[in-house]
């Protein structure tokens, strides 16, 4: 990983540390919106209206961010969106778990067939099946409820793949060492294979947690009542008349609080959600 | 012994069975009815009336779709390009463990675990006349503003900015990984022969991760065809439609003005393009397989 530890090599060392450097510059520009975002949201709205500029002069107050504290919609999209992602997240876990488990270690008809069908999925865009998909809902009386939103999250053939892919790195010998004591496969899942997977369930979890909670398209199309929304679609919702929001430091307010829930599980779950998503991606 | 585990088992089959339920009842099922959709005229009121083709005819026939598809066909040939590149530097300047490399990793993969919700208003933000950031930069030199989300032209190149910008993170990190899949010997021998820092990099690094690139750049492709929120939320697919992507089309048409039969005629032409390039992706890396084993 340091090919430039072999030799001292001038050139090369030049060459990496001015590529640092541009790199630093890039995290600046990068940063620089973030900073703004955040300059916003500690400014006085009456302030903001003569001026943005105004951001980088005293005062800074927290006024903003205590008015979302007595905004209870924010509070009802985040408990909405904490729901939804909460229950995707357990469905995927079981679903991929168990399919998973049998993709990679048991034989029966059809394996490869319906591994293959299943890898289709991948292929097949959410946005290309939305019109049906939205029709159906409507027949079963499923917009409008947590089990609608979370419904069709729980039908990526992702963590299916990965699970997989999972349950395949596991030696052979340990799953023969239980069936010569007779133990049933259900029991050999449960009690042997699936602690073995708890890394792996981890990767998956936080993953589909994230996907459910940063969701737009499907609840923007499925939830139309406002008691309904998540995050995502409220915080849309009350962004579209920019001009005459309650002020541009409580739209900048809301969205630095909006983004905290998933900023502080990637900070925690980081190695996590990178394996993830580069493991699921070229693999 | 083991040959029960061998054997083929109906029983075994039992755990895909709930996950296949779902897969069908969710995906496949409203594939197919798309698709027989995408044949009838249909409303929210009435059942369908067989019209054939129709609906692709008027579809085609359209030049709000023409003009949405022309315009993510702009978007992706200049977003993937960028999102590679970027990705592609950020990896290589990035490709050693410090503690100052790593911390950069970790924020420039940061923007893709935010919705696109925030991304969006952060970019609105920026772009807002009067108010926005580059405004008032551009203030501050003395330069005339440009409002970029409502001029033609400009405001699609807002959207791929806000774009790049909340998915540099994902190229980076694949890159990263094929690049630490390079051996180290290779490396060695280069620096025997005393080799440039500009040959390593085209006769050894970027020989060695060709594939990844490839593989990355069909990734983004099939993502970017995606292009929805940015747009919808940034622009609206503003001015007179210049910014409107595919996706939005599809929702127009299908949730505004409710013309199901149109809309799933549009979400098919998606369907193939994102099934083409999937199919592109599927090749591509099972040839890595080959040539791994």
């Amino acid at each position: 990983m340091t090919p430039d530890n072999t030799t001292y090599r001038p050139a090369a060392l030049t060459a990496n540390r001015t590529m640092l450097w541009l790199a630093g510059i890039l995290s600046a520009v990068m940063m620089a919106p973030v900073a703004w975002l955040i300059g916003l949201s500690i400014k006085n709205n009456q302030e903001l209206m003569l001026g943005t500029e105004s951001v980088f002069r005293m005062p800074y107050t927290i006024a903003n961010y205590l008015n979302i504290l007595h905004s209870s919609q924010v509070f009802g999209w985040l408990v909405n969106s904490f729901i939804v992602a909460c229950g995707q997240t357990l469905g995927v876990l079981v679903l991929s778990s168990l399919a998973g488990y049998a993709f990679a270690r048991l034989h029966f008809p059809f394996r490869r067939t319906l591994f293959i069908i299943v890898l289709f999925g991948l292929a097949v865009p959410e946005q290309a099946v939305i019109i049906a998909r939205h029709q159906m809902f409507n027949w079963f009386g499923l917009h409008n409820s947590y089990l609608g939103l979370m419904l069709p999250g729980m039908s990526s053939a992702f963590g299916v793949f990965l699970m997989t892919q999972f349950f395949r790195a596991i030696p052979k010998e340990i799953d023969e060492a239980a069936l010569l004591d007779n133990a049933s496969q259900f029991r050999i899942f449960w009690k042997i294979m699936l602690p073995l997977t708890l890394p792996a369930q981890a990767t998956l979890g936080i993953f589909t947690f994230l996907h459910g909670w940063n969701d737009y398209w499907w609840p923007l199309i499925s939830a139309t009542k406002k008691e309904m929304f998540t995050l995502t679609v409220g915080i849309a919702s009350s962004q579209t008349n920019f001009a005459q929001s309650e002020g541009l430091g409580f739209l900048a307010a809301q969205a630095v609080f909006a983004s905290l829930p998933v900023l502080i599980v990637y900070l925690v779950f980081q190695r996590h959600i990178v394996t993830a998503v580069s493991g699921g991606a070229v693999k | 012994m083991a040959e029960s585990y061998r054997r083929n088992q109906w029983s075994h089959g039992l755990f895909i069975l709930p996950y296949l339920a779902f897969f069908t009842v969710l995906l496949v099922f409203p594939l197919i009815w798309g698709m027989w959709l995408s044949l009838h005229k249909v409303d929210l009121f009435g059942p369908g009336r067989f019209v054939g083709l129709a609906n692709y005819v008027r579809v085609f026939g359209d030049s709000v779709f023409l003009q949405a598809l022309r315009n993510t066909l702009v978007f992706v040939a200049f977003s993937v390009p960028a999102l590679v590149a970027l990705g592609l530097f950020l990896a290589l300047a990035l490709n050693r463990t410090t503690r100052s490399t790593s911390f950069l990793r970790g924020l420039f993969f940061s923007s893709s675990v935010l919705s696109v919700t925030i991304v969006t208003l952060i970019w609105r933000f920026v772009f807002i006349p009067g108010d926005g950031l580059l405004p008032v930069i551009f203030e501050q030199l003395g330069m005339a503003p440009l409002n970029f989300l409502s001029t033609s032209g400009w405001s699609l190149f807002a959207v791929g900015v806000a774009t790049v910008w909340w998915c540099l993170g994902l190229p980076m990190m694949l890159f990263l990984a094929a690049l630490q899949q390079i051996p180290v010997d290779l490396y060695e021998a280069a620096a025997l022969d005393n080799a440039s820092p500009w040959r390593v990099l085209t006769r050894i690094t970027l020989p060695s991760i060709a594939r990844t690139i490839m593989l990355v750049t069909i990734i983004q492709i099939v993502m970017q065809f995606q292009l929805f929120g940015q747009a919808q939320l940034m622009t609206n697919g503003g001015p007179n439609g210049s910014s409107r992507p595919l996706v939005m089309y599809i929702y127009e048409v299908g949730f505004v003005r409710w013309d199901l039969g149109k809309g799933a005629a549009a979400s098919q032409v998606l369907f193939l393009i994102i099934l083409i390039a999937a199919m592109a992706q599927y090749v591509v890396s099972t040839r890595k397989t080959e040539a791994g084993e």
